[in-house]
């Protein structure tokens, strides 16, 4: 049941980069994602920024692979996953047990939108393949059947922890030795359901979002999908291309507090990062790189870095939110972010958190401002806490 | 592993454990509602009001379920369902389209979210613990139950709670019944098998278990195991899934005493189970559960809900195609059940 879990490939899509090298090179250069809405339609065009993959259903669905443009978020899912399989080469996987546990927040509801609003004139309205893929399960089953993977299907949503959950589900799966190849992440598009709802409640930003400064204003929404190919040993053994980075440590826990708002002393992502940390067997200064939450709302923030300061200080390891380059992805974020926190460990390189004015007052520590290069990166805990008290943080390490 | 409670909310009578199904409710339309509990019992009357019906439901069964099993905080929550919160979704969807994006609250929104049952269990019971949330369609209690299953494996529980949500609404009642799912014209729900017509009955229901790595006193009954396969190609292909499920559990098809099947009243998704009646379950005594709480992705819940009680009281529910005697002691009980083809699930239960 210890047996390592191997991170044989990534594949990602986001508002910085159609790719894993698109993406680098936006991480390396500073260049952010978020902009004036473009692709996504809203009646909040001109007050909210957004970070969008720039491209339209149609051209998705070309990269994609598939005749016909489907949800955007299945598109997104499908580019994603197959650059991971492709990243990961693995020879013989038709002779392999595979999996697929993908992650979603609101499934085809970008589709739904669209239904109902013929529906709500008049039921016997809208066009039922409009709304066929609602079930945030149909978006996985659209991608696994296109990946041709069939051994084991599922999708979890736990609001913005989703993807995190799936990765480490799939590593269980190969631990218990059900299955030898899991492809594991998420995938959310922009929605007017979920843009409109994150509104309502008063957390976006109109601005491009500061996480982890003192006059920081909510989040800005991004889109995307994150996936890593995870194998057993036995697989890892065969790849032509050594596999460097583990997944040492989980944890999900609950915060307990509140349906939408984490504890003041963020007690759920503390018991994530500890339990993470006790599974993977490292001490809180064996971390050289967290990948915050950051999502840079008041809340989340002073939560998460109440938590940090619990548990690392005095010794802080090197800190940022990438959700400054690609916008919050929601379901997709632990997807996403663990791609980066692999290439983090792959190519010994941090990234920065962008437009950091003035750091947090109620915290003794700094996050990275800088992109550094040519450092070792032994050891990254990604952190994802979301709605429901959700949180859960995972532990990439390098072999 | 050992189930050592229960708490179901069904179109039955089966909250509150009272004797149960001996007099099916029957219902002449093609959806079953949930028999609602006077929540006061379980939920704070405040707390009642803010939340819609799916999470009363949710909340409601899994505090059943602890109460049952004297078990203050689990160990970990696992929710599985394949649409959510729908009236939630529902509600915020139709205003944020008529309003055009304006003067919208956030309630609905808020509570739409897919861990909404499993958070609001995790805040009502101060519970830190490992939360989690299953989305896939006919998979979606599977998956939580597989989890469930693997956290006792692995020791990192001593006890889970698992448990499955999925509600009818109007709105995708409507969708639904356009899709094609249900049958048309008038229905009488005890009697789905005796048509050869199109279309199922619709239903829903809040199922939740408690799971643990050692047995008691009260316990219904062992999960021995649970297997998924997904869309399946043709009969054989799933002939031999159960029969290699069997072995994998190193038992075979003479140790079964009953076989509780899937069947829906659709005309053709019931000819998968009548094949398999006549070939890898022949000969056993088999009955059927959907005439009693209706289709819906998370249905199988249902349907180890009614295992479990069968091997615990030894009594079947009164439905006309069993041909079993009581005489016979059921110790060992079969779930066989698909969704739309598509999703195909096996359990196996065994008395303590």
């Amino acid at each position: 049941m210890n047996a390592p879990v191997y991170v044989a490939g990534t594949g990602i899509i986001s508002a910085i980069g159609n790719n894993v090298a698109e993406c680098l090179d936006a991480l390396e250069n500073g260049r952010a994602g978020m902009d004036q809405m473009h692709y996504f339609d809203s009646a909040h065009r001109q007050r909210l920024p957004v970070a969008e993959v720039k491209m339209k259903n149609e051209e998705l669905a070309k990269l994609a692979g598939l005749p016909k443009p489907k949800s955007r978020t299945a598109l997104l899912s499908l580019i994603a996953a197959k650059e991971a399989l492709n990243n990961a080469g693995i020879e013989n996987l038709t002779s392999l047990r595979t999996g697929f546990i993908s992650a979603n927040s609101v499934g085809g509801m970008d589709k739904t939108e669209k239904f109902f609003t013929q529906f709500l004139t008049d039921n016997n309205k809208g066009r039922l393949r409009d709304v066929i893929n609602h079930e945030c399960g149909s978006v996985t089953e659209l991608v696994a059947d296109a990946l041709g993977i069939k051994d084991y299907i599922t999708t979890i949503s736990t609001a913005c922890s989703s993807s995190a959950n799936a990765i480490f589900f799939g590593a269980r799966l190969i631990k218990n030795k059900m299955l030898d190849v899991v492809v594991a992440g998420g995938t959310d598009s922009l929605t007017k359901f979920t843009l409109n709802g994150f509104n309502t409640l008063m957390i976006l930003d109109e601005k491009f979002c500061q996480p982890f400064d003192e006059n920081r204003r909510g989040l800005n929404l991004g889109e995307g999908a994150g996936y890593i190919v995870l194998v057993s040993e036995k697989v890892a053994a065969t790849l032509k291309k050594k596999a460097s980075v583990v997944l040492s440590g989980y944890c999900n826990a609950n915060d307990a507090y509140h349906q939408t708002a984490s504890s003041p002393d963020g007690t759920g992502s503390f018991l994530a990062m500890t339990g993470a940390l006790k599974k993977s067997g490292l001490q809180p200064a064996d971390i050289d790189y967290i990948n915050l939450h950051g999502t840079g709302t008041q809340n989340n923030d002073i939560a998460e870095g109440t938590a940090i300061k619990r548990l690392f200080d005095p010794k802080y390891p090197k800190m940022s939110s990438t959700k400054t380059f690609t916008g919050h992805t929601l379901g997709a974020s632990g997807g996403i972010e663990a791609v980066f926190s692999v290439l983090a460990l792959r190519h010994g390189v941090i990234y920065p958190n962008l437009r950091l004015q003035t750091p947090m007052k109620d915290l003794p520590f700094n996050v990275e401002t800088k992109f550094t290069r040519n450092i070792e990166v032994k050891h990254v805990l990604s952190n994802s806490f979301g709605f429901g008290g959700n949180c859960t943080s995972l532990i990439f390490s390098k072999v | 592993m050992y189930i050592r409670a229960t708490g179901n909310i069904s179109p039955q009578k089966t909250f509150g454990h009272q004797p149960w199904v001996d007099a099916p409710v029957a219902y002449t339309t093609n959806r079953l509602a949930c028999i609602e509990p006077d929540y006061k019992e379980f939920i704070d009357p405040k707390q009642i009001r803010r939340m819609s019906r799916i999470i009363r439901m949710g909340v409601a069964a899994a505090m059943e379920c602890l109460l049952e099993a004297g078990v203050k905080i689990p160990d970990a929550i696992v929710t599985g369902t394949a649409y959510g919160c729908l009236e939630d979704t529902n509600s915020f969807l139709s205003k944020m389209v008529e309003f055009n994006e304006e003067l919208l609250t956030p309630t609905s929104f808020i509570q739409s979210t897919h861990n909404t049952i499993g958070a609001q269990i995790g805040l009502m019971l101060q519970c830190n613990n490992y939360n989690n949330a299953f989305v896939h369609r006919g998979f979606s209690f599977e998956s939580a139950l597989l989890d469930g299953i693997l956290l006792l494996k692995e020791k990192e529980a001593a006890n889970v709670l698992v448990g499955a949500i999925d509600e009818i609404t109007n709105t995708s009642h409507t969708i639904l019944n356009r899709l094609g799912l249900y049958k048309q014209g008038p229905v009488l729900s005890l009697d789905i098998y005796k048509t050869k017509t199109k279309g199922t009955i619709a239903g829903e229901g809040a199922s939740f278990f408690l799971l643990a790595n050692e047995p008691s006193a009260t316990d219904y009954g062992r999960l021995k195991g649970l297997h998924t396969f997904y869309k399946p190609e043709g009969i054989a292909a799933i002939e031999k899934q159960v029969l290699s499920f069997l072995e994998s559990q190193s038992t075979s098809m003479k140790d079964i005493d009953l076989i509780i099947t899937g069947k829906n009243g659709d005309a053709t998704s019931d000819e998968t189970y009548r094949q398999l009646l006549q070939t890898v379950f022949t000969g056993k005594d088999s009955i059927n559960y959907k005439n009693l709480c209706g289709e819906y992705p998370t249905a199988s819940a249902f349907a180890l809900w009614l295992a479990v009680n069968i091997v615990k009281t030894n009594k079947v529910p009164a439905v006309p195609e069993y041909t079993g005697s009581a005489e016979n002691k059921i110790k060992r009980v079969l779930i066989y059940n698909n969704y739309l083809g598509i999703h195909h699930s096996l359990f196996l239960v065994a008395a303590c």
